[in-house]
């Protein structure tokens, strides 16, 4: 019995060895066909896998930018699933031993530990996407960087205030959608309560009030940026407040389906999702998703690694270099919206439209004309608020009158 | 002999005692083997991709390149040293499932010295991070074990509550000491002073970690076998009412136990915060002291296993990390592959305790 056991097991591993063989052969002859272009070398950090969409959007975007500059795919090295701790110094270590030049971080929190990696090695270049403290660092090969994503989250609110107003027009609204001062109410489900979040529904709250002017809007925090399920329960929760858009800034597309799940039902409760096209899990729901353009960053980004030069300390841009969009309109939006976007759109592009414009939106009853940054840069001038233009990450940290957060 | 009139079940299970060691490595190594085996298979049937290179892959993610070994020691030592912490408590067969907490208390004081006294002398804050993250985890071992002494509370619900307590803290004391303001995280503290961090030795501060938890490890082997208490320990593991016949005080062996135990593990904190992420989040156990359950009880409280049993662990991890960024294999797919393993391994121990009797048809029992 025991002779048998040991004669399987030996079949098994001999098997294998030669399978090994086989398969070894064939991927060598792959690694040679490759081998035009240049030989250098990338390494993404990566805080979700292709499962997620912020994170897929990223690895779409890498994948595009090192075909256009003509970085093999074998020499992109991915690291998936980092959490934003130590993991994150161990891995970036790890991407500088297998001779990576530049190494790209894709999670807020991952910034602390690329800078401290970067300050340990000189020679490569770092890049801590959607961080904000490169310029601060003072390092030479510590970048940061970030897309204009307010852009398209006010253009995501246009067509979110769009549907409000045919809403209202066609009397589908009950007495539960408005608060006691008549205005429609508004959800919008947010990871943390930090500025990048607030930056984001602020704009998208502008976007929608600039079609239709009495809305407000509630805010409820995750405290997460990937959890399916508390996204889904705050979506239900701001929905039961009477909430009939429900936008969103966490990664996850449980908001989105928790909203067909009650338009099915019966209630009025439209989405505006983040990152990808919500349409696969609320066909009739989704109204459209605000979205980066990662590739355009990356090219940029892997063009200048190429020419050895310095990647930017910081990086940001919108709709000008289409570094923003907003996914296909849903069924569902109102008429007239795709011509409302694209004029919108241009507005945003030829400088006639500015999303934070101070005469738009006031805090405690006032205008806003000040605010200064930590190290002492202005925000606030021309009657708008520079968004993104001296640091990339966002920081308009301001809670404007209409946006109650809830927890 | 009326037994003999009914019928024998197919397989019967009967306990053995006394297998020689060589037999006992042997079996484990098999289940191992059969292990790699069984996860080819699986590896294959749903990705194509070839096992041994899978495995190779696994190697080097884990042993590699010096910063690899070095993180793969680091993931270890941590594991091992909140194991060896929990060894006397679950010996006495008291139910410690708190050690995420004590490592987090033992992590947040530690925090709190690099950031409010970083001026002090590095040996001085060494010490005193190194007191204080000790009497922190005791701490928080020592409640539950009072209330079990004193009132017979449950243990297993009371440490298991005291995570809660302990996670609810360190959110609060993230937000307290949030580094950029509004960024939800510390950051990395003393970043470019550096004080109160581990320096670094032969290229690497886990090296410090690694010592600490390796003369503990000694030291735990001593005290569990070879002294008065170590001996009341498993006297009280084994039966409380023999225990008070026998004069221990049970209630003062459970609190004693468990101040060593909490202080231990408050020490795996600080040598989380200090000696490698130099931050503090409710990550900062990030499960370990959970996992670090099965390493105690598979190594059965013995130090050298507890070792062994954290390097595997560490090995898999690690590994699996690396399978996922070169063979495009998702982390779903490698935590499969460290399940079956830990199956296996656990399934040895199955039959290194018991032996399988086959019903024989007439002949006789070998």
């Amino acid at each position: 019995m025991k002779k048998r056991v040991v004669a399987a097991l030996m079949a098994g591993i001999m098997v294998f060895g030669v399978a090994g063989c086989e398969a070894g052969g064939a991927e060598s002859t792959i690694g040679a066909e490759g081998e035009k272009g240049n030989s250098i070398k990338i390494g993404a950090i990566l805080v979700g896998d292709e499962n997620e969409g912020y994170t897929y959007a990223h690895i779409e975007g890498i994948k595009k930018a090192a075909a256009a500059t003509g970085i093999a795919e074998d020499n992109i090295i991915w690291k998936y699933s980092v959490p934003e701790d130590e993991s994150c110094e161990t891995a970036a270590k790890d991407l500088v031993d297998q001779g990576c030049s530049a190494i790209f971080s894709n999670s807020y929190g991952h910034q602390s530990f690329m800078q401290q990696v970067a300050s340990e090695y000189p020679d490569v270049s770092f890049v801590a996407m959607t961080g904000d403290t490169a310029a601060a660092s003072g390092l030479d090969n510590f970048s940061n960087a970030f897309t204009k994503i307010y852009e398209s989250r006010y253009v995501s609110g246009v067509v979110a205030g769009m549907k409000v107003a045919e809403l209202v027009a066609d009397n589908k609204l009950g007495a539960e959608n408005y608060d006691a001062n008549g205005n429609v109410l508004i959800g919008y489900v947010g990871a943390y309560p930090y500025a990048e979040v607030v930056s984001g529904y602020t704009a998208f709250f502008l976007g929608v009030q600039s079609v239709y002017q009495n809305v407000s809007m509630e805010v409820t925090y995750t405290n997460s940026w990937f959890d399916i399920t508390a996204e889904g329960e705050a979506a239900n929760a701001l929905m039961a407040d009477g909430c009939v858009i429900i936008g969103q800034h966490a990664d996850s597309t449980g908001a989105p389906s928790a909203v067909q799940a009650a338009l099915d039902s019966g209630k009025v409760a439209y989405s505006v999702g983040y990152n990808v096209d919500m349409l696969n899990v609320a066909p009739t729901a989704a109204l459209t998703s605000a979205t980066n353009n990662w590739s355009v960053y990356y090219k940029h980004a892997f063009e200048q690694v190429l020419s050895g030069s310095r990647i930017d300390t910081d990086w940001a841009e919108g709709y000008s270099e289409d570094a923003v969009a907003i996914t296909t309109l849903g069924p569902s939006v109102a008429e007239g919206t795709a011509d409302k976007v694209s004029e919108v759109i241009s507005g945003i592009k030829d400088g006639s439209i500015h999303v934070f414009d101070t005469s738009k939106f006031t805090v405690g009853g006032d205008q806003v004309s000040t605010f200064a940054l930590p190290d002492g840069y202005e925000c606030i001038s021309d009657g708008y608020f520079h968004e993104s233009e001296h640091v990339a990450a966002p920081c308009f940290s301001l809670r404007i009158d209409g946006i109650k957060e809830l927890n | 002999m009326a037994k003999e009139t009914k019928k024998e079940p197919l397989i019967r299970l009967t306990k053995r005692d006394g297998m020689p060691a060589y037999k006992k490595l042997l079996i484990r190594c098999i289940s191992l083997l059969m292990a790699c085996v069984i996860c080819g298979f699986v590896i294959y049937a749903i990705t194509g991709l070839n096992p041994v290179e899978v495995y190779s892959t696994m190697v080097s993610g884990a042993f590699g390149t010096r910063t690899r070994i070095w993180s793969t020691v680091k993931e270890m030592m941590m594991l091992a040293c909140i194991a060896i912490g929990l060894a006397p408590a679950f010996k006495m067969r008291f139910w410690n499932i708190g050690a995420e907490g004590q490592v987090l208390v033992g992590g947040i004081v530690t925090a709190g010295c690099m950031i409010y006294l970083r001026a002090l002398p590095p040996i001085v804050l060494f010490s005193l991070m190194f007191v204080v993250s000790a009497a922190a985890g005791a701490l928080w071992g020592l409640l539950p074990a009072v209330f079990k002494a004193k009132y017979n509370t449950n243990e297993t619900l009371f440490t298991l509550m005291m995570n809660y307590v302990a996670i609810q803290l360190t959110s609060f004391f993230v937000a307290k000491w949030e580094n950029p303001f509004g960024s939800n995280t510390v950051g990395v503290i003393n970043q470019n002073s550096q004080e109160g961090w581990f320096p670094p030795v032969m290229g690497s501060r886990v090296f410090m970690s690694a010592d600490i938890v390796l003369i503990l490890a000694v030291l735990m082997f001593v005290y569990l076998k070879y002294t008065k208490h170590g001996y009341e320990i498993s006297v009280v593991g084994e039966s409380e009412n023999t225990a008070r016949y026998a004069g221990i005080s049970v209630g003062w062996v459970t609190i004693r136990t468990m101040l060593l135990s909490g202080a231990i593990c408050g020490l795996a904190g600080f040598m989380a915060v200090a000696g490698a992420s130099h931050t503090i989040s409710t990550s900062t156990a990030g499960g370990r002291g959970f996992t670090a359950i099965i390493v105690a009880w598979l190594a059965k409280f013995d130090s050298g296993a507890m070792l062994l049993i954290s390097l595997l662990l560490a090995f898999l991890q690690s590994g699996a990390g690396e399978i996922a960024s070169k063979c495009k294999l998702n982390s779903y797919a490698s935590e499969m592959i460290t399940g079956i393993i830990l199956f296996f391994i656990l399934g040895s121990e199955f039959f290194i305790n018991f032996k399988l009797m086959f019903r024989k048809h007439g002949k006789e029992e070998a």
